[in-house]
C-alpha cells in the first residue's frame, strides 16, 4: 500500500522538481548555452549581422600575448592572494583559540571584513593608500617613496592582493577556528606533557586540520579567480597598462567596455573550463578525505 | 556568473517594472509615453530630468519618461541589451566615441534628419556650431544623431601658484613651450606640488591636439570617410609631444595622474597648477577650488603648420532607437521633444547652469547678450576655442569604430611609456598596430 501510495501519481514529483529545475535552466545553463553560443559568433554588438566562425573567437584568445599576460597576472595574483589570505586567517585563528583574555571580542571583529562590499572595501583602501588623498598614502610620499600606484604597475598590484586578502580573511579564519576547535582537547593535552606549543602544532593541529585547508585552498582559489572583480573595479580598473587586469576583469573589459562578445564569451568559456576542474578537484578530495 | 547575475537582475527588474505597470492609475487622456536613458550623473542628471519635466510641462500630448541608467558606457551597455529584447528606449544618450558604433547600427537607430522629415517637425541644422554639426553629420551632411551636452578640452590653471612663482597670472602659457617653462618655475619655487597634468589624457593629449595642430589622428578624415581608416598617431609630432610629457614628467613638472577624470582631483585641491580638461569641470573648480583661478585655451607648437586651429567637441549626443511596433506618434513625441531642447533660452539655460558648450549660434548669441561673459570672464573660452577657425578634416572629429577601446590602448601604451618600459615611438608605434587591429575587427563585425 505504502509503495502505491508513493508512485501513485506519476505528475507530483515532476511537479514538485518542476522549480528547482526551471531555476536552473533560465538562470544557470540558459545563461551558459548562450556564452557557447556567442563563442564561436562574430557579432556586432546590436547582433545585426551575425557570421559563424568556428573557433577563431578561442584562437585569438589562446595567441593574444595581452590574455597571456593576463594569465601571468591572474596567476600572481591568485597564488598571492590565496597565500596572504589563508595564512593570516590561520595566524588569527591560532592566537584566538587560545586561552586569551578578550578572545570573544578578538573573534567577532575579525569576522566583520567580511560583511563589507567589495565596492565599499576598495573604497576604504583607496582613501588609505591614494597617493594624494590617502592617509597612508600621502605619509609614504612624505617618507620620500615614490608611492604612485596609478602610474606603478607592482604597486597597483601589491594594492590589489592586499585589499582583496583582507577581504577573504575573515572567512578563513572562521573556519580555521573551527577546525582548531574540534581537534579533541585530550590529544593537546596529552601532546603538551612532552611537546612545546610550535611543535605541537606542526605535528598535531596543522595535519588535523588539513581537510580544512585543503578545503579553503579550492575555494580561495575559486574567491581570487572570480569575486575579486569588483576590487579591481574600484581600485585600479586593470591599470596601469594591463598590471591589474585579471582573466574575469579581461572578460568583463572586453566584452561590456569592448562590445566584443564572441571574445568576451570564448574567454568566459576558458574559465568556466577553468571553474569546473577546481570543483571537481575539491569533490574528489573531500569525497576522499572527509570521513577519516 | 556574471550573465546569471545579470539574468537575475533582469529578471527582478522586469517583476518590478510589471508590478509598477499594474499599480499606476490608468491617465486620463491617451498621452504619449517615451522612454529616455542618460548617462548623466548628479547634478548634471537632475538637471537633465528638470528639462524633461519642463517639457511634459509644456504640453499635454506627449509625456518623456527619463531615467539614469549610470555612467556613458553602461548606458549604451543597457541600451543595446535592451535594443536585442526588442525594446530599446526611444531616445538614448550617447557619449561621443560611441558615435561609429551607433552609426554602423543601421536597423537599430533612426537618424534625426529622417525623423525630423517624417514628423513633419521643421529642423535646420544649420543652427548648429559647425564643429557640433560636423561630428554628429555623415559626410555629404546629414544629421544622425541629436547634439546635446558637448564639452571641449581647455587649460585650467591655478593664479595664486603662478604669482607665487612669479609668473603672470594673467598671461597663461599658450605654446607648450611657455607651458613647460611655466611648470618648471612652478616647481623650481615650489609654488605648488606639481606643475602640469592632463585629464581624459587620450582626448586631450590627442584627439584635441591633432586637431588643433591640424594633423591626422587616422586615415579617411579621421574615420569620417570609411570604415577602413587606420591611426596616424604615431606621426612625428605625436612622437614628439609624448617624448615632451616623458622628459617633462622625468624633470617633475608633469605628473600622470591616472585615466579620464581621475587627475582632475590634482587640480582643485591645489596640487597640480596646469591642467587640461573638458569645459564641463567649470562646476566643479567652482565649488571645490580655494584659490584663484583661470580659463585659457589649450597651446601648441610654435611652427607648427596651421597650428592653432579649432577644438573638437566631447561630451554626448541623443540617439533615437527603433524597436518593433514602434508608432509614428511615438517618433513624433521624440521629434517634439528634440525641437524643445533646441530653443535659444533651453541651450542658453544649459549652457550657463553647467558649463557645456552652448551649441547652437542662437544660444551663444543670447548668453552673450544677457552679460554672462562680463561676469563670468573665461565662459566664453571653450566656445571661442572651438569656433576660432572653420573645420578642416582633422578638426572636424572623429568616427573610428570601438573608440572607447583604441583610448584604453593609448593609454596603457602611455603608461608603460611613462613607467620607463618603453620609449615614446615604440609606444605610439604599438598603440597604431593595436588599434587598428581594433579597427579591423570592428569593420568585420559590422561590414553592411
Amino acid at each position: 500500500m505504502r509503495r502505491r501510495a508513493i508512485f501513485h501519481n506519476k505528475v507530483l514529483p515532476y511537479l514538485l522538481l518542476a522549480p528547482q529545475v526551471a531555476v536552473t535552466l533560465v538562470f544557470f545553463l540558459w545563461p551558459a548555452g548562450q556564452a557557447i553560443y556567442q563563442s564561436v559568433l562574430l557579432q556586432d554588438p546590436f547582433g545585426l549581422r551575425t557570421q559563424f566562425v568556428w573557433l577563431e573567437n578561442f584562437r585569438v584568445v589562446l595567441t593574444d600575448p595581452l590574455y597571456l599576460g593576463s594569465v601571468r597576472v591572474t596567476l600572481i595574483f591568485s597564488t598571492a592572494v590565496t597565500a596572504l589570505s589563508m595564512g593570516a586567517a590561520l595566524l588569527f585563528a591560532v592566537v584566538a583559540d587560545m586561552r586569551i583574555r578578550g578572545a570573544t571580542t578578538y573573534k567577532t571583529l575579525l569576522t566583520w571584513p567580511y560583511a563589507v562590499a567589495p565596492a565599499v572595501a576598495a573604497s576604504l583602501w583607496l582613501f588609505i593608500f591614494h597617493p594624494s588623498i590617502g592617509l597612508l598614502g600621502r605619509r609614504l610620499r612624505y617618507l620620500g617613496i615614490a608611492w604612485d600606484y596609478k602610474l606603478n604597475g607592482n604597486q597597483a598590484l601589491l594594492l590589489v592582493i592586499l585589499a582583496a586578502s583582507w577581504k577573504q580573511v575573515s572567512y578563513n579564519f572562521l573556519f580555521f577556528l573551527a577546525g582548531l576547535q574540534a581537534i579533541p582537547p585530550s590529544v593537546i593535552e596529552a601532546a603538551s606533557l612532552d611537546t612545546g606549543p610550535a611543535r605541537r602544532f606542526w605535528s598535531i593541529a596543522f595535519p588535523l586540520i588539513s581537510p580544512t585547508t585543503f578545503f579553503l585552498l579550492v575555494v580561495n582559489v575559486v574567491y581570487a579567480f572570480f569575486d575579486t572583480f569588483g576590487v579591481i573595479h574600484a581600485l585600479t580598473g586593470g591599470g596601469p597598462g594591463k598590471a591589474t587586469e585579471t582573466l574575469i576583469y579581461k572578460v568583463y573589459t572586453d566584452g561590456v567596455i569592448n562590445l566584443d562578445l564572441g571574445g568576451s564569451s570564448a574567454q568566459s568559456m576558458i574559465l568556466m573550463l577553468v571553474v569546473v576542474t577546481l570543483t571537481a578537484i575539491q569533490f574528489r578530495y573531500i569525497e576522499r578525505k572527509v570521513h577519516y | 556568473m556574471r550573465r546569471m547575475r545579470r539574468a537575475r537582475w533582469l529578471f527582478a527588474g522586469l517583476t518590478g517594472l510589471w508590478v509598477a505597470a499594474g499599480l499606476s492609475p490608468a491617465p486620463a487622456q491617451a498621452v504619449t509615453e517615451i522612454t529616455f536613458w542618460y548617462g548623466l550623473t548628479q547634478p548634471l542628471g537632475g538637471m537633465l530630468d528638470q528639462i524633461a519635466a519642463d517639457f511634459n510641462a509644456s504640453q499635454t500630448k506627449y509625456r518623456v519618461n527619463a531615467s539614469f541608467k549610470g555612467s556613458y558606457p553602461e548606458t549604451m551597455v543597457a541600451a543595446i541589451a535592451a535594443f536585442r529584447a526588442g525594446n530599446a528606449p526611444h531616445i538614448v544618450q550617447m557619449f561621443e566615441v560611441g558615435t561609429a558604433t551607433m552609426m554602423a547600427a543601421r536597423g537599430a537607430i533612426k537618424p534625426v534628419h529622417e525623423l525630423m522629415r517624417e514628423a513633419g517637425v521643421p529642423f535646420d541644422p544649420n543652427v548648429y556650431v559647425p564643429a557640433v554639426r560636423g561630428y554628429y553629420s555623415t559626410s555629404d551632411g546629414r544629421m544622425l544623431s541629436m547634439p546635446f551636452n558637448s564639452s571641449t578640452a581647455v587649460m585650467w590653471y591655478n593664479k595664486d601658484a603662478f604669482r607665487r612663482a612669479g609668473l603672470d597670472p594673467n598671461s597663461p602659457p599658450r605654446t607648450w613651450t611657455e607651458l613647460r617653462d611655466a611648470a618648471r618655475k612652478i616647481r623650481a619655487a615650489n609654488a605648488s606640488p606639481c606643475g602640469f597634468t592632463a585629464a581624459w589624457g587620450t582626448w586631450t593629449q590627442f584627439e584635441q591636439f591633432s586637431a588643433i595642430h591640424n594633423v591626422s589622428l587616422a586615415t579617411r578624415a579621421n574615420g569620417m570617410d570609411g570604415m577602413d581608416a587606420e591611426l596616424l598617431i604615431n606621426s612625428p609630432l605625436h612622437v614628439r609631444h609624448v617624448q615632451m610629457l616623458i622628459d617633462m614628467q622625468k624633470e617633475g613638472s608633469y605628473k600622470y595622474g591616472g585615466r579620464d577624470t581621475s587627475p582632475e582631483a590634482l587640480f582643485v585641491s591645489g596640487e597640480c597648477a596646469i591642467i587640461h580638461t573638458s569645459s564641463g569641470y567649470r562646476a566643479r573648480v567652482i565649488r571645490e577650488a580655494k584659490f584663484d583661478w583661470g580659463v585659457a585655451m589649450l597651446p601648441y607648437y610654435e611652427g607648427a603648420p596651421g597650428a592653432p586651429r579649432n577644438s573638437i567637441i566631447g561630451g554626448a549626443s541623443f540617439w533615437v532607437m527603433t524597436a518593433p511596433r514602434r508608432t509614428a506618434e511615438e517618433y513624433r513625441a521624440v521629434a517634439e521633444f528634440f525641437r524643445f531642447i533646441s530653443r535659444p533660452e533651453v541651450v542658453a539655460k544649459w549652457h550657463t547652469d553647467t558649463g557645456f558648450l552652448p551649441i547652437t549660434m542662437g544660444g551663444f548669441e543670447r548668453v552673450q547678450a544677457s552679460g554672462y561673459y562680463k561676469q563670468n570672464p573665461g565662459a566664453d573660452i571653450p566656445y571661442r576655442q572651438l569656433t576660432r577657425t572653420e573645420p578642416t578634416e582633422n578638426s572636424r572629429g572623429l568616427r573610428l569604430g570601438n573608440m572607447p577601446e583604441i583610448r584604453t590602448v593609448i593609454y596603457e601604451e602611455l603608461e608603460k611609456a611613462f613607467q620607463g618600459q618603453q620609449t615614446a615611438q615604440q609606444a605610439l608605434d604599438s598603440a597604431v598596430q593595436r588599434g587598428n587591429t581594433v579597427l579591423r575587427n570592428f569593420e568585420r563585425a559590422n561590414r553592411p
